[in-house]
């Protein structure tokens, strides 16, 4: 009981992270239909920002105080990450909008394998780790010597990830940016008839997706205390699956499937086995799409002739 | 890094040029501080530290601001030259020189392929010729077959497989093993290794029969995933990430490449070198490859490769003719499997040691990014296609001159995947359809006729 606890307190933990990088990939599904596949790259790109702006934060101007050098690594991450994306997208996809229907995706893979190589020539292919952040622990149950913990870290994420999810769920159902999206997702064509700039929303899906994909790689950085290049794929498709469980264009069921996919991981390597956890996350990838492709909470796709 | 064209007729617009590369320039110095103005480096007491680089940060951002003045100077206005001065619909010298292309580069190549061998140890003599022809011809003419397989699945019938490297794993794995726990041939093996790869195909083809598109993309991507981490951590049959070492080479006709007196040197009476095996090797996967060619060619006259491409043009018009589409779609996975098959025994005899670490997804996205450059469905294409992309990229290694350039320490190697992704998402842009991007009906009524290009360009792929 002690170690489902802490596995669900784990589990959550991991969610978050990958529930943030798949409100990217649903997004960008929902209003144009594609799967982003450099998004997971994108993530990687963030973590290295954060690495770099946490050095210098440490290094360099000797900040002491952790809180406001996280939120200066939050803020720097989600600015330098979007303008990323905003980027890959301005260059990768606009010019294939209208092209045939697997020239974005294959770009997007030319793009994933490009920003894969590019950070391991331009910062090396060794991992690169950092004292971890926060060492302390919160005790919660106890029992015959096993400890149920919640650590700071632990807590951090779960407290930035709520307040960021709030703050995104506004942007969605309260702005004009939330309410062009969602008539970009409907019809792009009456939604520029009507006045909305579709380039634009497209590009500011991109940003946000991105600036949350930010978020979830400082959470990693802060949790795992190591980042490499590779570390944009498996995390990426993790991340996909989420998004897939929980019905791609959904944004709470991205968050759901986040949290679920997270749980099953956690609970997979404490009770079978650890050298098959991507084995696991691979095949309730495969299994979803094939049984579930509409997921938990999204929209059954009917096809019209 | 252009903003939206709303561009006077003619001529260049100076200041929105100025205005352009100045933001560019902007943005690719917001990007790149981070990545590039500051490396990570791990200094004596294992911390990792700061180094900054602002030379080179100079240099990239420098570079994206010419970049985006030679867009506004160059490319745009020609762009708009061309427009003004052809109207569409190409000219008849164009088409005369492509049929002519059409024509003769065929046999062209098929000529160049077979005497390559020759050629090269001619040029270089036969101390330099096992370099050339091992690691540029084979390894050229292996891309060249497995983007030819692939070529089944995706080009005909129009299916997204992200996890073609499976069954070149499945192929390799199973002549490895089968090879060195029964002692079976290369010649014996080679067939049982396609057919077992088949069978995978096949049996992965089941379960997403029913999807398509991106879908059938991340699927497939799942299933090459899977079972390389299943090579990985099955360490009793795989031996996980060490892998399979000293795999039996293939033999001539039962006599083996050796220095011993029953070897291939001494029973012809020649002296013994390690260029006849490199030789055998080329023609074996040459053989190979044509036979993929030439299969494809003859099942893209038969009712299943006419069934292939109305699936991949559509596949609801298809069904409602009355065709099969389960059966379809499944002999083309496991068609293509088979090719993948052979490919991957073909490797494993070739390099004498397999690993997972050869079946990983970018061997995967390689090989449908030749398919996909070379232009979906043209064997032709995806021939030049492997031929650019594998051979500029072995390229590389000769490069020494730019270590001269860009001091002792650069290795133009590391950059090989770098360019591919790169080649892959320019070319997209430049030609979505891939480079040989005319579309040719194989079924017509009286007189074959070509497919303008515009109409290929609408295709949905």
């Amino acid at each position: 009981m002690e170690v489902f606890i802490q596995q669900i307190i784990n589990g959550i933990t991991l969610g978050s992270i990958y529930g943030l990088i798949a409100i990217g990939y649903t997004m960008v599904f929902g209003i144009i239909g594609m799967v982003n596949f450099a998004h997971g790259d994108v993530f990687m790109v963030s973590t290295f920002v954060a690495l770099v702006t946490a050095l210098i934060l440490a290094t360099w101007l000797g900040i002491s105080s952790i809180f406001l050098s996280l939120f200066v690594i939050l803020l720097v991450g989600m600015v330098v990450t979007s303008l990323v994306s905003w980027t890959i997208e301005r260059l990768a996809y606009r010019p294939l909008r209208g092209s045939f229907r697997l020239a974005p995706l294959i770009s997007a893979i030319g793009m994933s394998i490009f920003l894969m190589n590019f950070v391991q020539v331009a910062q090396g292919p060794r991992n690169k780790s950092i004292p971890p952040f926060f060492q302390n622990v919160i005790v919660i149950m106890e029992r015959e010597g096993y400890q149920v913990t919640l650590s700071y870290r632990q807590i951090i994420i779960w407290a930035v990830t709520a307040t960021l999810l709030t703050a995104f769920w506004y942007i969605v159902t309260k702005t004009s940016l939330g309410r062009a999206q969602r008539a970009c997702e409907q019809d792009q064509k009456m939604a520029s008839l009507l006045g909305v700039d579709v380039d634009r929303t497209i590009s500011m899906t991109f940003v946000i997706g991105a600036a949350l994909a930010a978020v979830a790689g400082t959470m990693y950085l802060m949790y795992y205390g190591v980042v490499s290049f590779s570390d944009g794929f498996v995390p990426g498709i993790k991340a996909f699956t989420a998004a897939v469980l929980g019905g791609i264009g959904s944004i709470p069921g991205a968050v759901i499937g986040g949290l679920l996919i997270g749980m099953i991981e956690t609970l997979w390597s404490a009770y079978f086995s650890l050298d098959y956890k991507d084995v696991a996350a691979f095949c309730i990838l495969a299994i979803v799409l094939i049984f579930l492709p509409q997921g938990l909470l999204g929209r059954p796709e009917v096809e019209k002739v | 890094m252009t903003l939206q064209a709303s561009a006077p007729k003619t001529g260049v617009n100076v200041a929105r040029a100025i205005r352009d590369a100045t933001i560019a320039g902007l943005i690719a110095f917001g990007i790149l501080l981070p990545l590039i103005g500051f490396e990570t480096v791990q200094n004596m007491r294992n911390e990792l530290a700061l180094e900054t680089r602002p030379w080179l940060l100079a240099i990239f951002v420098g570079l994206v601001v010419l970049a985006s003045l030679f867009i506004s100077f160059v490319v745009r206005p020609w762009n708009q030259h061309r427009r003004a001065v052809r109207p569409a619909g190409a000219s008849l010298k164009g088409a005369a020189l492509r049929a002519a292309f059409a024509k003769w580069f065929t046999p062209f190549a098929l000529g160049v392929a077979v005497f390559y061998p020759v050629l090269v140890i001619w040029i270089t003599g036969f101390s330099g010729a096992v370099k050339w022809i091992d690691n540029f011809g084979i390894q050229i003419l292996i891309y060249v077959m497995l983007g030819w397989g692939l070529n089944i699945v995706v080009g005909l019938a129009g299916l997204l497989d992200l996890g073609y490297v499976a069954f070149y794993a499945v192929g390799a794995y199973s002549y490895a093993l089968l090879a060195k726990t029964f002692g079976l041939s290369f010649w014996i093996l080679l067939p049982l290794a396609g057919i077992l790869s088949a069978f995978w195909g096949v049996l992965l083809g089941f379960p997403v029969l029913r999807l398509r598109g991106d879908y059938l993309a991340i699927v497939t991507l799942a299933f090459g995933e899977i079972i390389r981490l299943v090579l990985i951590n099955w360490v009793d049959v795989t031996s996980g990430y060490a892998g399979i070492s000293s795999i039996p080479r293939p033999t001539f006709f039962g006599i083996p490449f050796t220095a011993n007196e029953d070897g291939f040197a001494a029973v012809f009476g020649l002296e013994f070198t390690p260029l006849y095996r490199t030789i055998f090797l080329y023609y074996v996967i040459l053989a190979l490859a044509l036979l993929t060619a030439f299969v494809t060619v003859r099942l893209r006259r038969l009712p299943i490769g006419r069934a292939w491409e109305a699936l991949r043009e559509d596949e609801i018009a298809c069904r409602s003719l009355g065709i099969n589409t389960t059966n379809t779609k499944l002999t083309a996975f496991g068609i293509g499997a088979l090719f993948g098959g052979f490919a991957g025994s073909f490797f494993a005899a070739r390099q004498g040691f397999i690993s997972p670490e050869s079946f990983t997804f970018t061997e995967s996205a390689m090989i449908l990014s030749i398919v996909v450059l070379g232009g979906m469905g043209s064997q032709i294409g995806v021939a030049i296609a492997a031929l650019a992309m594998i051979g500029g990229t072995e390229m590389l290694r000769e490069l020494d001159f730019l270590k001269q350039i860009f001091g002792a320490g650069f290795d133009p190697t590391q950059y090989r995947m770098l360019l591919f992704g790169l080649a892959m998402v320019l070319i997209m842009i430049w030609k979505p359809r891939g480079l040989i991007s005319t579309r040719e009906p194989t079924a017509f009524l009286k007189e074959r006729k070509t497919v303008a290009a515009k109409f290929v360009e609408e295709g949905r792929g």
